[in-house]
């Protein structure tokens, strides 16, 4: 075997260009967690968390991430927001930013975030690295969407994002090894929950959407080439099986994500990424249903329900679909959901279970177990469903 | 200057010549040998050598081979050789779940020069063939003592085509019972992936059960699993973890339980011979690959075996011709009405299997037990000073003893330092070892590699191999660039990433190699 040459002549290779990242730091960020306030959305909350004592906590998270970027500073080039939101913490660990844009010290507010980030894109940041919660990556997807690739410090109380690294210093390495062009991207959900609701006693989380970020190398060898192949080749196969085995009198909600758009591309009909849409016969019948509609499509119908894995988190039920309601769901019957996802997806879960949150205890009950996940073309995997 | 006594780490550094394709080194009119014209008498019994060669299969032109004399051609191949790090150059215990034992070259000379092998022709008559068909017979017969079972096949040509004869005979046998539901085929995330992809290229669906905290395939999704859809199970144990698994006899009872057969993959059954056998564990099935536990070297899917075999309810599936014996002649059968058929042409790789009845005769009964008894020594002992290393640790089942092969993790290293397990399997390379293997993927393992020290390797060469695993953790700690930027003494310095994922980087032939060139230079700029 013989490799081609990639490029004929021996002349000296063009440096590089410097990669751009954007650093920012949310500084509020987890200041409610420590003093059992569950969060820290919104001005009175953060009033209540300084009163009880709350002190910053992301800004020491962010310097544990940026320490571990250090080893490419001259790969890069730095972009950040001032004083609190990044500066500080960039020259902590040694390092020279470029800063932009201005803030009142001591005040900041999610408006800066998302004002932050929208004057980075501009600048042509290649990544953006920031530290805070699921607040603060609500806020970034949104002021720029999927247009910039980003990737989380985990500062904040609420941690459901999947565009979080594991800890600071993991999240500085990931960072790193991205803008060394040694990882892929891969669309990761952005979450969060009613942080009222949450200190009410109940978890009621959204799926907002999704952000671009580096895919963590944990389960993976690191691939060069660009795009993202492998989660997408095992879409592509998982799309056709479900196809294959569409039984055309029979009705399909096909529940939100990734995985999920991927058949309805197949059968190329519009999909709603963060909603439900009814499939029969290969042929849309509705689009982005809520529970009520649904409860009158599913009423007189054999109807099967296309499920997509929360990644992180492992949710099937309860995060992101909540327009499948228990009544929806008992009236469809268990027997018919089919749980879709890549094998990656489900070993990234390390031995946890799925999760299923419907309201209805005793229906969850029904629920867990086995279930048989479609992971491919003819290919599936046991995986036990539970709830937290 | 030599290995350094005191830290086992050799100064090494491989050899780089800058070697052409043996192509691009023709030189037009340059002949290995000259050959000279016929002497008068057999110019007139056979004419000029060629014209008796029917038209339609002469040559119009001459081939484009390399022109190249004898000793640029040995100067080359051994160039070549210099610039290999495999498994007679070094220690090879990295290549976890291959099996890579010593294979005695005595064998080799035997398979290859013996002139009973070296020119016999597979379309002799059976009666001119005698000494391999006994070879073969006998072979047969001592794989059915090691394995319990009936009846072996050695046709299919490496494990995963063993594993696909298997799921072929299953089919049959379902299908001459009239049981035509059974489409599934149950699996295990830490099986080799031959026992999803063999079966699944025989028309099998496939259901994966993950492992669970102790790294066993969970039962009870296995239980969940079956039904009288259920064809087979194919698994593997000890798995790709080295972890043993005692209550297999519940997984064969329960695929039993729904009519389902169970396929035992003992491709590597280095830990097992002569302790543990696919009959008493309830098995249908099984397969041995020759080149793993039998000592047949891997040669590049060339010279492998995957043995398959089954219970005497099954054997009437093999695959023919079949060897038999009447008593005073060994001969081919080859007509068996409920056969699968053929997976290979003529008898698959007979040089491959007097290798292996060599390797059996050496050793006997007792050998073959011990050979595993040291193969598991040796993991053990390998398990134990690699857990000492800062960074290394074992996911599943850390405190049990492993049976002949191990995954460990690197994770804590990448946690600590950023230097994840290719930048370690890259430095290897400096201290004169060959790469580990990883993982299959998905990893489940993260940053994983897995060894595998075989019975041929001795204390010295695993004290030698832990040291530079120590040292390369050492200096990921000390001077983790160190590592990142590794090899640092390979002819190779900075390796691409996979190329395995860009095709028109890859040529196996010449006129592949120039198509490719000239497409790659036709699009990059000069």
């Amino acid at each position: 075997m013989a490799a081609v040459p990639e490029e004929k002549g021996e002349g000296p290779r063009r440096p590089a260009r410097l990669k751009k990242l954007g650093v920012l730091v949310n500084p509020v960020a987890g200041m409610g967690g420590r003093v059992g306030l569950k969060g820290s959305d919104g001005a009175e909350i953060l009033r209540q968390a300084r009163q009880l004592g709350a002190v910053p906590h992301s800004p020491g998270r962010a310097i544990q991430a940026l320490q571990a970027i250090s080893r490419i500073k001259d790969q890069i080039e730095l972009t950040t927001y001032p004083h609190e939101m990044g500066e500080d913490e960039v020259r902590a660990c040694g390092l020279v930013p470029h800063v932009i844009g201005s803030i009142t010290k001591g005040a900041t507010t999610a408006e800066d975030t998302r004002r932050a980030v929208r004057q980075m894109e501009q600048q042509g940041i290649d990544l953006l690295l920031f530290a805070g919660g699921d607040g603060t990556a609500r806020d970034i997807y949104h002021a720029v969407g999927q247009r910039v690739p980003a990737l989380g410090i985990p500062a904040g109380v609420k941690i459901h994002s999947a565009v979080y690294a594991v800890t600071p210093r993991h999240a500085g390495e990931v960072a790193a090894r991205f803008l060394e062009g040694k990882l892929n991207v891969h669309v990761a959900e952005v979450m969060d929950i009613d942080e009222d609701a949450f200190r009410r006693g109940t978890v009621s989380a959204t799926l907002l959407g999704y952000l671009q970020s580096p895919k963590d190398r944990r389960f993976v060898q690191s691939v060069k080439s660009g795009g993202i192949q492998g989660e997408r080749e095992a879409q592509l196969g998982i799309a056709a099986d479900v196809i294959d085995q569409m039984n055309s009198a029979w009705l399909y909600l096909v529940g939100p994500g990734t995985t999920t758009r991927a058949i309805m591309e197949q059968l190329e009909l519009p999909a709603t990424l963060l909603g439900v849409d009814v499939v029969r016969d290969k042929r849309l019948v509705a689009s982005d249903v809520n529970e009520s509609e649904l409860k009158q499509l599913v009423a007189d119908r054999s109807t099967k329900i296309v499920l997509s894995v929360i990644g992180g988190q492992g949710y099937i039920l309860g995060r992101g679909n909540q327009q499948l309601s228990p009544a929806v769901l008992t009236k469809v019957g268990t027997e018919n959901l089919i749980v879709v996802a890549s094998k990656e997806k489900l070993v990234s879960l390390a031995g946890r279970p799925l999760l299923v949150d419907t309201g209805d205890e005793q229906l969850d009950q029904t629920l867990s177990g086995y279930l048989k996940v479609t992971t491919g073309f003819r290919e599936y995997v046991m995986v036990k469903v539970g709830s937290e | 200057m030599g290995r350094d006594p005191s830290t086992l780490l050799r100064k090494y550094h491989q050899a780089k010549w800058d070697e052409p394709i043996i192509f691009e080194m023709s030189v037009p009119g340059e002949r290995g040998i000259l050959v000279r014209r016929a002497e008068h008498e057999v110019q007139d019994e056979v004419g000029d050598g060629v014209s008796a060669i029917p038209a339609s299969l002469r040559r119009t032109n001459p081939s484009r081979l390399p022109e190249i004399n004898q000793v640029r051609v040995l100067r080359h191949f051994l160039h070549l050789s210099q610039e290999t790090m495999g498994t007679d150059v070094t220690i090879d215990i990295s290549q976890g779940t291959c099996t890579m034992k010593y294979s005695p070259k005595v064998q080799e000379h035997i398979a290859t020069r013996h002139p009973g092998m070296a020119e016999i022709h597979p379309l002799q008559p059976d009666s001119s063939l005698q000494g391999l068909l006994e070879v073969i017979y006998k072979l047969d017969h001592f794989l059915r003592e090691i394995s319990g079972l009936d009846r072996f096949t050695f046709q299919p040509g490496g494990g995963a085509q063993g594993v696909y004869t298997g799921a072929s005979i299953i089919r049959a046998y379902h299908a001459a019972r009239g049981d035509t539901k059974r489409s599934e085929v149950i699996t295990t995330m830490f099986s080799h992936p031959c026992d999803s992809a063999a079966p699944a290229t025989a028309g099998f669906k496939i259901i994966t059960l993950m492992p669970d905290n102790m790294g066993y395939p969970e039962v009870n999704a296995l239980k969940a699993a079956l039904s009288d859809r259920t064809a087979a199970i194919f698994v593997t144990n000890p798995e790709d973890t080295g972890i043993y698994n005692p209550k297999i006899d519940q997984y064969v009872q329960a695929a039993h339980d729904v009519g389902a057969l169970c396929y035992y993959d003992q491709a590597n059954a280095n830990g097992m011979l002569g302790i543990a056998r696919a009959k008493e564990a309830g098995f249908d099935l099984c397969h041995f690959n020759l080149h793993k536990t039998f000592s047949v070297p891997h040669q590049c899917m060339g010279g492998s075996v995957g043995a398959v075999g089954c219970r005497k309810e099954l054997a009437g599936f093999l695959p023919v011709p079949r060897v038999e014996f009447d008593g005073q002649q060994y001969y081919f059968e080859h007509e068996a009405s409920e056969s699968i058929g053929k997976v290979r042409s003529f008898f698959g790789n007979p040089q491959s299997l007097l290798k292996s009845y060599a390797w059996i005769m050496q050793l006997g009964a007792d050998g073959l037990r011990e050979a595993a008894e040291c193969s598991v020594l040796n993991n053990n002992y390998l398990e134990k000073k690699l857990k000492e290393i800062p960074g290394v640790s074992v996911r599943y089942s850390a405190d049990k003893r492993k049976l002949e092969q191990n995954r460990y993790s690197w994770e804590k290293l990448y946690q600590d330092t950023g230097v994840g397990t290719e930048d370690v399997m890259r430095r290897m390379a400096d201290y004169g070892l060959q790469h580990y293997w990883m993982s299959h993927h998905p990893w489940v393992v993260p940053e994983p590699f897995t060894l595998e020290p075989c019975e041929s390797y001795s204390r010295d060469d695993l004290d030698e191999y832990v040291a530079v695993l120590r040292q390369i953790s050492k200096e990921a700690y000390e001077n983790p660039e160190l590592v990142r930027s590794a090899p640092h003494n390979q002819v190779v310095h900075k390796v691409p990433e996979p190329s395995i994922d860009q095709p028109e980087r890859i040529a196996v032939t010449w006129r592949q190699y120039l198509k490719k060139k000239a497409k790659a230079q036709d699009v990059l700029p000069g």
